[in-house]
This record gives structure tokens, sequence and C-alpha cells, in this order.
């Protein structure tokens, strides 16, 4: 079939008209491809522009909010943290170990762009459920990319999530957070201004991986055949080079080289330069002969295209070049002088430097005049159907000790591969609600006796039933996790996944979506400085559930000793802080042993909300907790054994009457293990506060058992915690 | 006077600011080192830390062995300066055999970080000096390859000369003998995997790798 170059590229009609009168003229083929790829949904975000400008993105302590690499905030004492999420789930669909392992690449350079040194990262990783051999093949394969990147580069893999679930079977979600710190004073943005400044390229040699990946891969669905034919388009990772193109570009910067910094991610060269240029106002010439090629015979399109890894652009200043090339050459990275920049904001590319011209077109024309869609959107037909459709109607289960056991997972067979410790800044690393790092100044080293806390979050049941009111649970949750480590919220990034958005639904989802997140956002004060949307995971026709993650960063205002964590001891009193109605519609429960998703979610009572983790946050920065956790995913049920598993001392518990207190999954509630004497204090805390508070049992012996619902033996709780996966992460030993 | 403890820095290393910040924590100062320096100035004391020198592509400090500093570290070493070798840092002072044995990959296949119950075995090191034979320490690994492998004659040699200088409680990775570290005969070379920089702040979980890096800055 012969069908137009634009349709092949992945362009509508419509855009290669739109182009062809932007440029007065039809475009020629390379001019096209520049257009497809940075016009690409993952590029220009073309179907969920219009609705992300609903989400609150100001603070007094926001430096830089969304739109730049990475969203930047004042954490004080002259520090100013930089952090992005982003997905990577196309790549890593078709070959996990390198779409992941460049997943973690990417996000690293989006930090260190702006002039922070990365310092930690954070995965949420969502696969089909393991006893499918093709889900396990992708889980085994991300984690490993993850592990054999992440830990080779130097930067440590602090936490994240791990969640299993049919809904990803065709398609697996990873997304991967980057933190990184930097002198407030020393912020640096990706743009091109100067005339006659030097655009150099450093890092990696430019070859044929990646061509198109942002519109081949992250723009559109795949069927099972469509898979094996785009494997090209994933590239390929090599940590030694982005280890010492970290150093090299760093360095840069302390010297005072640059003027401005970018990556080179989604679109290649395309998009770090026409992105630089028309950030500067300023336009760019490109000599495409100049860009160091890992193969012969490359196209100009394929050079300008390719999303080769490991390379970054960096705009100088004519004098400095030979100090840029002299502390390149000390790390071994390759740099080229592959452009300058020109005033009027064309960007130009030649064949040399005063070759012919192979395209013209203006720099902010493939970002400011990139398509903008308001899609169809509509609710489900059967929408009030579904909501009718309460969990709560299922039978009881005959065994709820079975159900208890069915749903718990030890995850540390994964972040044991993961070095989580390097930097000497986790207190409290993977496994616990967040996880907390000293704050030490990035320049100096000095501690500053505080510390910064962070949490990945998502929850596709609870947006499945209800995707704006579950994504507001989702913020929630994030704060009461930051709370149980005594942090408070500071700024969000979030990750939008979502199925295809030329389908209704799935654009109603999303915008219902950013709408719960808005909302929550305003309620808790909390901004949003950066995110990512990825839409069209879709696999055989099935759109995956609405999956909003959110990387939530708070603080720690005096970070003297490790907070409490899961682990409780002997003769602790157990008590809830919070109130919620026992309701199972989104919970864990009804999805993975009933297979439902309807009905209604609890209630979020924001105001209620924020007592119980101000009240949480206190506890536990006053030492009055000898364990804490919130109550999310499988409810009390499985807060409490995750407590008992943790600690190896069960559970003597009573007034949690039936399987719907036990696995519902109100929001706002957080479960404390309390020495007896403090437990009087405690208890006139939460009165203080207007927080409920309802003693459920007594952390002891070797059994966990719930008045007149189960009782099972303490090894039958570990045992089943710690074996869920342990076939599977092949570490039978 | 305060010991000079010189860390040094192969591209691919990632613990070296570690290793200088709980040095300095401990008394000490650290300064890093290049690994193209030809000299090793004033220092008082030589550590490799641990990371993916040269990224390690080939085998673990097959290139680093190679570096320009290498050779001053080997008089220096020979000289009885003390020089520890963390994790990559052991397995650079296998190649470039200041130490027998090597190291493999785990048995289990995967990377491993996570905190390990350390025995001290000899007191005849420069990091183990402060120490008692039976002392349980508790520190972490962060490792794929770091199964202590050598040949019997070797082994023996160890044992018989007091080489092993820490073992493990609960073998993670299928060390021979469940060898965590080891020393030359003279004790001033030391290799270990597990990274005692990483247990040296109280809120890091466990200050017993401080012990150890206090052998290095106590001074003969």
């Amino acid at each position: 079939m012969n069908e137009p170059l634009h349709r092949s590229l992945g362009l509508t009609d419509e855009e290669a008209e739109a182009i062809e009168e932007i440029l007065n003229r039809p475009p020629n083929h390379l001019e096209l491809a520049m257009y497809a790829v940075m016009w690409s949904e993952h590029c220009s975000y073309k179907s969920s522009r219009l609705h992300l400008r609903r989400l609150p993105t100001e603070a007094p302590w926001v430096l830089v909010g969304p739109g730049e690499n990475a969203g930047v905030v004042d954490v004080g004492d002259g520090i100013a943290a930089a952090i992005r999420i982003e997905s990577h789930n196309h790549p890593s669909a078709i070959e996990p170990y390198q779409g992941a392992a460049t997943g973690v690449g990417g996000i690293l350079r989006d930090i260190f762009t702006m002039g922070a040194r990365p310092i930690a990262v954070m995965d949420s990783l969502r696969f089909g459920r393991p006893d499918d051999p093709r889900s396990r093949w992708i889980a085994e394969g991300v984690v490993s990319g993850i592990s054999g990147y992440g830990n080779a580069v130097g930067v440590p893999t602090v936490g994240g999530e791990t969640v299993f679930d049919n809904t990803y079977a065709g398609n697996p979600l990873v997304n991967v957070l980057c933190l990184g710190l930097m002198p407030a004073d020393r912020l640096v943005l990706g743009q091109a201004s100067g005339e006659g400044n030097l655009a150099v390229l450093l890092g990696a040699s430019t070859g044929r991986d990646g061509i198109g990946g942002v519109s081949v891969l992250a723009s559109a669905s795949f069927g099972d055949e469509e898979e094996a034919e785009k494997r090209p388009s994933v590239q390929v990772g090599d940590p030694f080079e982005e280890k010492r193109l970290i150093e090299a570009c760093l360095a840069l910067l302390d010297a005072g080289l640059v003027v401005g910094i970018q990556d080179l991610g989604g679109a290649g060269l395309t998009c770090a330069t026409s992105e630089t240029a028309s950030r500067g106002g300023a336009g760019m010439e490109v000599d495409v002969a100049a860009v160091p090629r890992r193969e012969p015979g490359m196209e100009p399109f394929e050079v300008l295209t390719s999303e080769s890894q490991e390379r970054m652009l960096a705009i100088v200043f004519p004098d400095g070049l030979d100090d840029v090339l002299a502390i390149c050459d000390r790390w071994d990275v390759q740099a080229s002088v592959v452009g300058r920049v020109t005033v009027g904001g064309l960007l130009r590319v030649r064949d040399g430097i005063d070759g012919p011209v192979l395209a013209e077109l203006p720099a902010a024309s493939l970002h400011e005049d990139a398509p903008l869609y308001d899609r169809p959107r509509h609710p489900p037909a059967d929408w009030e159907d579904l909501k009718a459709d309460a969990a709560d109607q299922l039978p009881p289960p005959e065994d709820v000790g079975a159900d208890l056991l069915a749903m718990l997972s030890d995850l540390s067979w994964v972040y044991r591969q993961y070095d989580h410790m390097l930097f000497l800044n986790t207190v409290v690393g993977p496994g616990g609600d967040a996880t907390v790092l000293r704050l030490k100044h990035p320049a100096t080293g000095a501690d500053t006796g505080r510390g910064l806390a962070l949490t990945t979050d998502g929850n596709h049941r609870w947006c499945a039933v209800d995707p704006r009111a579950g994504t507001a649970m989702t913020v929630a949750e994030a704060v009461l996790n930051l709370a149980c480590v005594g942090a408070r919220p500071l700024a969000l990034v979030n990750c939008l996944n979502f199925g295809n958005p030329e389908h209704p639904e799935v654009m109603w989802q999303f915008s219902e979506a950013v709408d719960g997140m808005a909302e929550a956002c305003d309620a808790f004060g909390i901004p949003v400085v950066g995110g990512n949307v990825s839409l069209y995971n879709e696999s055989n026709g099935h759109n995956i559930d609405p999956t909003p993650v959110i990387g939530l960063l708070g603080v720690i205002d005096s970070l003297i000793r490790i907070p409490p964590g899961l682990a409780w001891s002997e003769g602790d009193r157990v008590i809830v802080l919070g109130a919620g109605s026992a309701e199972l519609s989104g919970s864990l429960w009804a999805a993975s042993l009933a297979g439902h998703k309807r009905g209604r979610l609890p209630e979020l009572d924001y105001e209620q909300h924020r007592r119980v983790a101000g009240l949480a946050a206190g506890l536990v920065a006053d030492d009055r907790l000898s364990a804490v956790h919130d109550v999310s995913s499988g409810g009390l049920g499985v807060a409490l054994a995750e407590m008992a598993a943790v600690s190896g001392i069960g559970f003597r518990g009573a007034r949690i009457h039936n399987h719907a207190d036990l696995f519902g999954e109100a929001p706002s509630r957080v479960v404390a293990a309390v020495d007896p004497e403090l437990l009087p204090e405690v208890e006139a805390a939460a009165a203080a506060t207007g927080v409920t508070v309802a003693r459920i049992g007594l952390a002891t012996g070797d059994r966990f058992a719930i008045k007149g619902l189960l009782d099972l033996d303490m090894s039958a709780i570990t045992d089943h915690w710690r074996s869920a996966m342990s076939d599977f992460a092949g570490q039978a030993q | 006077m305060t010991t000079k403890v010189g860390v040094v820095v192969f591209p691919g290393s990632n613990c070296e600011q570690d290793v200088v910040e709980a040095v300095d924590t401990i008394g000490g100062f650290g300064e890093l080192l290049w690994h193209k320096d030809t000299g090793l100035g004033d220092v008082d004391a030589v550590v490799l830390p641990g990371g993916f020198a040269h990224g390690d592509y080939l085998r673990t400090g097959a290139m680093a062995r190679f570096s320009p500093i290498m050779d001053p570290i080997g008089r220096f070493a020979r000289d009885g300066g003390p020089v520890v070798g963390i994790c990559n840092g052991f397995q650079i002072l296998t190649e470039a055999q200041l130490l027998p044995g090597a190291l493999y990959k785990n048995r289990g296949l995967k990377f491993l970080c996570q905190p390990t119950m350390l025995r001290v075995n000899s007191t005849g090191s420069v990091l183990t000096r402060g120490l008692s034979v039976g002392d349980e320490l508790n520190i972490p690994i962060n490792h794929f390859e770091g199964n202590f492998i050598c040949s019997e004659q070797v082994l023996a040699q160890l044992h018989d000369k007091n080489q092993i200088v820490l073992t493990y409680r609960d073998n993670p990775n299928g060390a021979t003998a469940d060898i965590a570290g080891i020393c030359n005969e003279s004790g001033n070379v030391v290799g270990l995997m597990p990274h005692p920089e990483r247990a040296a702040h109280p809120l890091l979980g466990s200050t017993d790798g401080a012990l150890l890096l206090k052998g290095l800055i106590s001074g003969d």
C-alpha cells in the first residue's frame, strides 16, 4: 500500500496541511519528519494540554513549575530540589530491560539539565499478573534494567511501588521519578540565547536506534504482530556513558561555561535544538554533518530524529569552548560543535556549516503551533448502573483468613536489586510508607539536620471505579504516606497513564482525573510542579484502567531519629487514628478476589484528612509511636498483617466486625502501635485535634487473630508474605 | 595530626564522596585522587571506593588496574601503607594482584543491596586492629559480583596466615568459606565487599562501619 509520507510518520491529513500553511510551501521529507516527532502526542501533549491547565501550579516555594525539564522548589538552607517523573511504558512493553534502563537514563538527564545532581530515583511499576509468563518476563526484565542501569550510573533507587493486575497484561507501566539537589542560586534553564554562541553536542554518537520512538512507540497502540517490527525503535542504554556525562555536565555548570543545557530525549536533536532556541527567543543553525555517528550512511532525517541515549546539547560561549572541551576530555566525553545560535527564530539545518540548507522552519512552530485537541469525552453509557453496583453486595468470603493471606506479598525481591543506600542519605528506604532522605547541602555536604520525604502512589482500582474521586484519594494517600514518616508535603509531580485518547471514555477518565487531582491539590495546598502524560496505553483493543501516578515530595523539619516504620513491639497497643466507613467498592479485595471494579468510593473529607495527617506527623515527630502504617490497598487487614510480618510479632484484635471492616479502603486512616504508657497521651493528642481513635488490639505473641473473624498462625502470615513472589523472582537458593 | 585518606576516583566510581564523608565524620580527612594521577601526594592511607570503574563492562576491575594511579598504589602498599578496597575497590585489588582470589557473580545471579551481619575473624588487618575476634558487625552489601573464590591452596594460606578478616553470618552470595573480606600477609592491604561507609551514621541504622574505618585513621 502506498500511503502518503505524512501518514506513515504518524501525522494526520489536517496536521500536514497546517505544516504547509506554516511554511507557505510543501515541507520536504526532513522537515516533515521533524514536525512528525515534535507534534507527536508524546512531545506535544496535544490531547492533554487543554486539561492540564486546570492544575494548580503555584506556591511561594516553587522556583520552576511545569513546562521545563523538571520542576524546582526551594527546600530551604539555600538548597533547591529538582523533581520529575516520566513514563517509559511502551518501550518497556517491547524490550523490558532496555526500555526500563533508558527510562532511568532519560529522567536523570532531565534533572542534571537543570543544574541539579540526581540523588534519588523512585520507580512506579505495574505489570500483568505474575502467573502470566509474558508478564513475568516483562517484570523481570524491567527490574533488571532498572537495577543494571541505575546501580551502575550511581544514583540510588530509594523506593517506589510494584503492582500486579490483569489490566496491565499487554501494557505494563514503567514510571520513573528522579530527585536532584542544587544550590538554589545555580538554576539552569534549557535555553539558547546570544547570537554566535555555540551548540555543543555532548556524549554518545548518534545511531539509528530509537528513530521516531515518540511517534511510533509512545503515541500509538499495539497489537501483537506489530511489536516485533517496532523493536528497533527502542533505544539502548549505556550507564557508564551517562555517569561520565553527569560528571562532565555538572563540572561545566560549576565552571559557569554554559548559557543553557538541554538533554536529548524524545525526538532527539530536533527537540533539543528547537526547544532551546525557541525558549531563548532565538534561532539556530545546525550542521548535520558535524554530528558524530555510530554508523555510516545515515540520512539527515535519521540523525535529526534519532533517540540515541546519553547525549546532551550545551549552549556555550565561543570564548569558553576550549575550557568546555578540556572538561569533557577529562571525563572522556565526546564533544562536538554542531550549531550556533542565530537571531530571527529560524531553525536551519545544513549539510556542512556553509553547506546546502536541508531544512528551514520557525523553531517555535515545532512547539507553539503544535495541534491542540479538545477530544470528545463522555462517561460510560452505563455509568449510573456501574455506580449502583456496590462491592458490598458481593458474597462475603468463606474464609476471611485465606483472603487476607492471598493479598500479602513482600516486594523486597525487587528493591534488594537496587542500590538504595548510595550517598548516605537513605534513612528510610524502600518498603516503608515513604522514603526518608537526609538533606545535605549539595555543594558543601553540610548536614542541615532536616530531611526530605518522597512517595509515589497510584491506584488504578479506585480510578477505575471513579477517576475523579480515585485520583483525589491517591493524592490524599500520598499525603498520609508522608505524614507517617513525619513529613509535610511540598510539591507534586504526576505521570498520567491512560488508554487511547481517541476513545471518548478514556478522554473523560483523563479529564475527570485532572479535576480530581486539582481539587485535592487545592485542598492540601500542594502545587503541581511537573508532569508527564502517557496515552495510548492500549493493547489489542484493551485500554488500561486509568492510572494517574503521583510523586509527592515533602520535608521533615527536624530529622533527629529514624521514623518508627512498620515494626511494632511486643505489648504495644494497636489503635486506628481516623474513622472511616466500611465500603468495599474499589478495594483490593473486591478487585483481586472478585474481579469487581464498580460502585462508589468511600467519601474523602479533606478537613478530616488534614487533621489525621497532621496528627500522625506530629506524633512521629514527637517520637510517640512505636510503629505506624497508613491504611490503603487491602484495608486495615493488610496494614495490620504487614506490620505483624515485618516485626515477626502477632496481633490480637477485636472490634473489627466483618470483612468490610477488615478490607474496606476508606481514606484518612492510620494504624499506630503505641507503648501502653504513652497511650493516654496519644489519645489526648487525637482528641485535641478532633480525630477519632479506636483501640483495636494488642501486638503480641505468635498468632494473628481477630475475634470472631480469623485466627492465623504467624508463620502463615510470614510465609505467605515472603513466598508470594519468591518463585517469580528466582530467589530460591 | 589528622590522618589524610586518599580516595581514588575512576570514571564510573560512585562511592567516593560517601567514603570521604564517613572518614571526615570519624575524625580523618578524606581527599579525592584522580585515577590518572601518577603520585599519591602526602596521603596516609588509600581507599579504592565502590562503583563501576570504567563501567565494569569487561570484568569488574579489569580495566581499572591499568589506570596510572595503580602504580604508585602498588608501591605504597608494598611499603606497608594502608590500602583498602571496598566492593569494586576489592575487585580492583584482586585484578591488580595486590590481593589473591577473585569475585564472581552472586550465587542467586541477582544484584543484592541489603544489610548483612559480619563476624570479625582476624584482628591482623589495618581495619580490624581495634576490634576483637568474634565481634559482630551490621554492615550492608551492595553488589552483583561479591562471590569470593580462590584456589584451595590460596584458601589454606588465607587460613594459615590469618588473612580472612571478615566473614558473613548468613552467606548472601555464595562466597567461599563465607568470606566477606581478606587482607594481605602483612595486613596493610584489605579488600571487603560490605560498605563500612554506609554504616557510619546513627540515622543510617548502624555505626558498625565506623569501627572498621577507625582502624585506618588511628595511626600506628
